[in-house]
């Protein structure tokens, strides 16, 4: 897996630095790229989630527009334009976002919207964007159903679905062989938790046919209490419990269910923790089951782009980067990616919204989380490596290490093109290539 | 029968934190005539408040009894002068106005309140769990259960206890009583309706932050808390009748035991059985299982 994944890195790398070379001619220098960001600056998943996001993009922007990045990004803004971020708080609820991205389109003129991390947020904005003919980047959002059940021409995703944390884990499981006889799960009640719970049962009754499904919770979004919840799973003492709980819902699961035992006698899996491994330090359970939805953070593999955002951002903010910082990352460098091809083949002038569309359409470029390639939904959907591990406190450092880590390539997570997830899983996952 | 037990015990650890929270709203109600909306951010506030003073308190290494003691000080001494200064500074100057009018001051008072928290402790998740780990574990029924979910059992019981006696057998308790029955009466029986409503209302903000408090080292404080809890509360005082100690305790019991069985039994319910126990109550006794008939002045 590796080697092929290294070999479509530098074939990527090689062309977009290609594309930055063959530009006939450089934007004006008074050309600014008005770029709108959205990400959650408030609510509940502000500090896991919007807050690293918010930071990621002011760091990579910044590191743009000063020509700053590494190879094949080093060119100054979005060639040579640059990037003026506009930032809104994505908290508040889908009605409001679909009012804030009108206003970015059609008061604040930006050229490209850009963020989104809530599930809900997602299909209640991609419409809005497709209506108004404006290019729209998820960059987050777990549910696989944005593309599965409707076509944009104007929207993409720059990140992998939760099909591939979920797969992952099942992968990752059965490699290291851990029993799973019987599974409980707790999931919030809404469109993440639902698709993720769904992803990942379907993928355990794939490579563990027997396995028995037993406590199956979806406490609502933000419940914060979960002691009886907790009672549930200990009393049902599945060999594994399994939970996609993010933010700080996740962080009161794991402060109330560790002195009760549960980490004990179940086995703990995780498919996005990574982002509360810095705050609960040592309360974190040794031997925790975790993905971080990519390559991500502490998981990440050694290449000169991840060094560069790694550090950069570690020094900007005084902690390492997590997934939604990596996330945010691999989308700016996508669409500066996009925006220097579509540029390529009008002359070097700043491109209009649809030669943008084409450009991102099925295009592949490094990142720091590896390669993303937007394969699915007509070249409108990325898939990307992910890595999972387990946790181990490290009291000399302080804080939760990972190891254990194990890679698997885009392909043997993520299904092919013209495929629905859960069918795909339930199709027992054909295509899919893991060596 | 320990499934059973588990139930109970989960609902009663449950219904312990609930029941202060809908005894201080049913208290206001009771003697105010307000609906208070804000009360879900007095919670909060308790909470952030217990937060802060734990966390002051471990790092000077102190041990988790001292952040026990000292969180529920400040909370009881700034909750008290919170209720105070609103009464006094803003909710008398409704009185005799509609209903209606008293219950969107409250609700400005909730967004207000909503913000003042941001503005403190910003929008990050905040957790102080070292009271938690105060009591220990216990075995019960084969599981594990963590002492301090226990311990708030009797302590929400105590308090319940008190505010019956301190009703019922008290001077002031009667004074009280008489301003919730009638209060043209008692003004006409020289009772200072103003000092009771001040003190009333005060009183209702220390329970609401004293219950954030309690809960406070188990949870995760971010911003959202105060409309979840504020939601449940109003289902536990409809379910007992509006202004009812005895209510309020039933309220909160019949949720937390609803609640836990459904999560044991039939998890897609969690939500909606409360809310059919609610109906059910409105549909045949509208008043609430605990409120007294009034008789009609003609």
């Amino acid at each position: 897996m590796d080697r092929s994944w290294r070999d479509n890195r530098a074939v990527a790398a090689a062309s977009v630095a290609a594309i930055s070379f063959t530009l006939a001619a450089p934007a004006s220098a008074q050309e600014i790229f008005k770029l709108g960001v959205v990400t959650f600056l408030s609510g509940p998943a502000a500090d896991s989630f919007g807050v690293p996001a918010r930071n990621g993009a002011q760091f990579v922007i910044d590191q743009l527009n000063k020509g700053a990045a590494p190879s094949p990004y080093e060119k100054v803004g979005f060639g040579g334009m640059k990037v003026e971020p506009v930032i809104i708080d994505e908290n508040g609820g889908a009605t409001k976002q679909v009012q804030e991205l009108r206003n970015l389109y059609q008061r604040d003129n930006v050229d490209v919207v850009l963020g989104y991390i809530g599930s809900g947020d997602c299909l209640a904005v991609a419409p809005i964007a497709e209506e108004l003919k404006k290019m729209l980047v998820l960059m987050d959002c777990g549910t696989p159903r944005i593309f599965e059940e409707s076509k944009y021409n104007y929207v993409f995703r720059t990140a992998a679905h939760a099909t591939m944390d979920n797969v992952g884990l099942i992968r990752y499981m059965k490699a290291k062989n851990i029993k799973m006889e019987s599974l409980s799960a707790i999931n919030q009640d809404y469109a993440w938790g639902q698709d993720s719970r769904a992803d990942f049962v379907a993928a355990a009754q794939q490579l563990y046919p027997n396995v028995k499904v037993q406590t199956d919770l979806l406490p609502k979004f933000g419940a914060g209490q979960y002691g009886t919840e907790i009672s549930a799973l200990v009393g049902a003492g599945s060999d594994v419990v399994y939970s996609s709980l993010w933010g700080g819902d996740l962080q009161a699961f794991i402060l109330q269910s560790a002195p009760r035992g549960l980490p004990k006698r179940s086995q703990l899996v995780f498919s996005a923790a990574d982002h509360v491994l810095p705050p609960l330090g040592d309360k974190m359970p040794d031997g925790t089951i975790i993905g971080a939805r990519g390559s991500y953070g502490l998981m990440s593999q050694k290449s000169p782009l991840n060094d560069w955002l790694f550090k950069g951002y570690e020094a900007a903010n005084g902690v390492y980067p997590v997934q939604a910082a990596y996330r945010m990352t691999q989308a700016i460098l996508g669409l500066k990616a996009a925006v220097e091809k579509a540029m390529s083949k009008n002359g070097g002038k700043k491109p209009s919204t649809d030669e943008l569309v084409a450009a991102m359409t099925g295009l592949e470029w490094p990142s720091p989380g590896g390669l993303i390639q937007m394969k699915l939904a007509d070249g409108h959907q990325a898939i990307q490596p992910i890595a999972i591990s387990r946790t181990k406190y490290n009291p000399d450092l302080k804080r939760v290490d990972l190891v254990d880590i194990q890679y698997f390539a885009a392909e043997c997570v993520n299904p092919p093109p013209g495929v629905k997830s859960l069918d795909w899983i339930k199709g027992g996952m054909q295509g899919a290539k893991c060596n | 029968m320990n499934f059973f037990l588990t139930i109970v015990l989960d609902g009663l650890i449950q219904a312990s934190w609930l029941f202060i929270v809908a005894l201080g709203l049913t208290l206001v109600f009771g003697v105010l005539k307000i609906l208070n909306i804000a009360h879900g951010s007095f919670y909060a506030l308790g909470a952030y408040i217990a937060a802060s003073a734990v966390t002051m308190v471990a790092a000077r290494g102190l041990p988790p009894g001292v952040g026990f003691v000292a969180m529920l000080v400040s909370v009881a001494l700034i909750a008290s002068a919170v209720g105070l200064l609103l009464e006094r500074g803003l909710l008398k100057m409704f009185y005799g106005r509609d209903e209606v009018v008293l219950l969107l001051v409250t609700y400005a008072v909730f967004l207000i309140f909503e913000d003042v928290t941001k503005l403190i402790w910003g929008v990050n998740p905040i957790y102080a769990t070292q009271p938690y780990e105060l009591f220990g574990n216990l075995e019960f029924a084969g599981l594990y259960y963590v002492g301090y979910d226990l311990v708030l059992i009797p302590i929400s019981a105590l308090i319940g206890f008190a505010i019956w006696f301190g009703l019922n057998r008290t001077v002031v308790g009667k004074i009280v009583l008489a301003v919730i029955h009638n209060e043209e009466m008692s003004v006409s029986m020289g009772v200072r309706v103003n000092r009771v409503y001040a003190i009333a209302f005060a009183f209702g903000v220390l329970l609401a932050a004293l219950a954030g408090a309690l809960t406070a080292p188990k949870i995760s404080m971010q911003p959202g808390l105060s409309s979840d809890v504020i939601i449940l509360s109003f289902a536990i005082v409809v379910i007992g009748g509006l202004g009812s100690v005895e209510g309020a305790a039933v309220g909160a019991i019949l949720v937390g035991l609803a609640r836990a069985a459904s999560v044991h039994l039939m998890p897609q319910a969690e939500l909606f059985v409360i809310y059919l126990i609610m109906a059910a109550v409105l549909m045949f006794r509208p008043e609430g299982l605990f409120k007294r008939e009034t008789a009609r002045r003609i």
